[in-house]
């Protein structure tokens, strides 16, 4: 965590996003899943190269948090970037497993130790 | 939302938590599948919105670091492996990290257990099941599991293991006994 921008970045990350700091929805976690929609819809307008980068990034299925390792941007720009493609309908979402106290799922659990047993 | 179909796994992830230099990074990269990666966030906080406009760029943007691995369970589910942030000023990022984690594993210096008190008492306040485990600098353990207990002050209910962050079988060890914590919690007999 060095003082500047290691990455070089010639604009700012939030100027990627017009601005905008906060994503118009909130489903996007982390271990969202993301995936480009293949063919993509034919649309008068075409996506910013920011946006096609991540289209690029995501033609096989991949993590938020993966994504935004790989474009070099913080996850909070990737999010944004995302609902811009959610809402044009170019990727489709996938939400992590839900996790809670009171109704755990016992098979997901059984099935992540018979993984790690398999490590 | 468009949904994807069923060629996109299933995720879940682990919180890898503890204080600064404990060693979290090593054990997320020794079970992960990838070279760990790492997301810069800019630091947010409610008083940056009101910030003086004055020199904006002059000033030096600050960032916290987080650095994650991945394990793929089956061709269908994704574990990931989320470090927390170490120093206890970035304490307002495992909120959002610990939302949906199936549990956390705390890393203790048993040289200076006190690092890792912050992240202890954060998971027991919010009822997140954690394990605590050992890292043993150079392989080497001085204390058995019982001091570090009671070093730690942690109820028997908390598993303490003792681990060497740098070798994959003893990190995958502490990831069971996590799950295996999680599935007799989860178990409709017993405790």
């Amino acid at each position: 965590m060095s003082g500047g921008d290691p990455a070089g970045r010639l604009v700012r990350p939030f100027t990627l996003t017009g601005g905008r700091t906060r994503p118009s929805r909130a489903d996007f976690t982390l271990i969202t899943t993301v995936t480009a929609v293949d063919p993509q819809p034919e649309t008068l307008t075409r996506p910013q190269p920011e946006h096609t980068r991540i289209l690029r990034q995501c033609a096989e299925p991949v993590a938020v948090a993966e994504l935004a390792a790989r474009l070099d941007l913080p996850v909070s720009v990737v999010v944004i970037l995302l609902c811009d493609l959610l809402e044009a309908g170019r990727i489709t979402v996938r939400p992590p497993c839900p996790v809670t106290r009171t109704t755990p799922d016992l098979n997901l659990l059984q099935k992540v130790r018979d993984g790690l047993g398999r490590l | 939302m468009a949904l994807a179909g069923s060629d996109a796994p299933d995720t879940v992830k682990i919180l890898i938590a503890g204080g600064f230099g404990v060693g979290k990074t090593t054990m997320v990269g020794s079970v992960s599948e990838i070279v760990p990666l790492r997301t810069e966030e800019p630091l947010t906080t409610a008083g940056l919105d009101v910030d003086d406009l004055d020199g904006i760029e002059q000033k030096r943007s600050t960032t916290v670091a987080l650095d994650f691995g991945r394990i793929t369970i089956a061709d269908d589910l994704v574990l990931y492996l989320f470090g927390t942030p170490g120093q206890q000023r970035f304490w307002f990022m495992w909120n959002d990290l610990a939302l949906g984690a199936l549990g956390a594993v705390v890393l203790v210096d048993v040289r200076r257990p006190r690092s890792s008190f912050a992240a202890i008492d954060f998971f027991e306040r919010r009822d997140i099941p954690f394990v605590v485990a050992a890292n043993g600098f150079h392989g080497e353990h001085p204390y058995p599991v019982e001091d570090i207990r009671e070093a730690l002050a942690l109820p028997e209910a908390v598993p303490v293991l003792l681990c060497d962050a740098r070798e994959r079988a003893s990190c995958r060890d502490v990831l069971i006994a996590l799950i295996d914590l999680l599935i007799a919690e989860a178990a409709p007999v017993g405790r």
